[in-house]
């Protein structure tokens, strides 16, 4: 039987290797996340205590303080968007963080939503 | 919890798109990138993934703290347009989108025009006028674009945080008013 090779990282492309922190999965079964889904951690007590993968980790580190959005967690890791998505979707799996999504595409913005924000940029 | 909204902020390599984000932004811009594959045209499968079409691409956004139950994303999309037109999370579900403008390269913009039109997603162009030159008006652009009356085209510079705030609030006016017709309309059923 012929060895199992090992690719160095130039024969494996410097894309594929961020993938095996989530075992090749480049989405969530279950879940579905969005640039924008805000993620808080949830305090310690209400959540199991399995060992998690240190990108995880850092996900609830980073999530701790306020609801941070998906791109954000992904621009602090340095990990691609979708990466990010499968780790927070194991966590979520887990109960160990809460999402908010945004609205719907089907949702659309109500002429009152889009005065708040021309308010909140007026204001800057 | 809070919700979270996005705004991107479009136009071609080097037009100005992170230098806005910033300008208006709370953070300094941050990076991330997303890598499109066929997975992410609807392919769940990586397997092979060597014989697939894949390429990484960049983009930098910021954040405002609009309240504490609203926080406003704006993400400059990544400079090469035809990558990230196929990155449909990244335009789903936005308010709207600001498409820069370099007059000397108006031909840079005209992908992204025709992205924002054909999903009917509120846009308004910013002619950005970084070095002091207005070689072109805003009507010489709107031809050049042919772009329709109610899309606003205004000069800025977007190194400014109250130029780009303007461009901002001209895109959120043509929000509003599809939004307000979207009400019109639904009254009269």
């Amino acid at each position: 039987m012929p060895d199992p090779r090992w690719f160095d990282d130039e024969e494996a492309g410097r894309h594929v290797r961020p993938y095996a922190i989530t075992g090749g999965r480049t989405r969530h079964s279950r879940h579905t996340f969005a640039l924008i889904t805000l993620v808080v951690t949830r305090s310690p007590d209400e959540t199991g205590y399995e060992p998690l993968e240190p990108e995880s980790a850092e996900i609830l580190d980073v999530c701790r303080d306020r609801a941070v959005a998906v791109a954000e967690i992904a621009a602090h890791l340095d990990l691609p968007v979708s990466v990010v998505k499968v780790l927070c979707g194991d966590l979520l799996n887990a109960s160990m963080i809460l999402v908010q999504s945004p609205p719907a595409e089907t949702d659309k913005p109500s002429v009152e939503l889009i005065e708040r924000v021309m308010d909140g940029i007026r204001q800057l | 919890m809070p919700t979270a909204l996005k705004i991107l902020i479009a136009g071609g390599f080097g037009v100005g798109k992170t230098t806005m984000v910033g300008s208006v932004s709370e953070v300094p811009p941050l990076e991330t990138e997303e890598r499109i594959t066929e997975a992410s045209l609807g392919i769940d499968d990586l397997a092979g993934v060597e014989g697939k079409f894949s390429t990484t691409v960049a983009m930098d956004f910021g954040r405002i703290t609009i309240s504490p139950e609203l926080v406003l994303y704006l993400f400059g999309t990544p400079g090469q347009d035809r990558f990230w037109f196929m990155w449909d999370d990244l335009a789903l579900g936005a308010l709207g989108a600001v498409v820069l403008a370099d007059t000397r390269r108006l031909d840079a913009s005209f992908a992204s025009v025709d992205f924002f039109e054909e999903r009917e997603i509120p846009f308004a162009v910013g002619v950005n006028c970084f070095d002091g030159r207005r070689e072109c008006t805003s009507r010489q652009v709107r031809e050049a674009l042919d772009l329709g009356p109610s899309t606003p085209v205004m000069l800025c510079d977007v190194r400014d945080r109250g130029s780009s705030k303007t461009v901002l609030l001209a895109l959120l006016e043509v929000a509003r008013a599809q939004a307000s017709a979207r009400l019109t309309a639904a009254a009269g059923r």
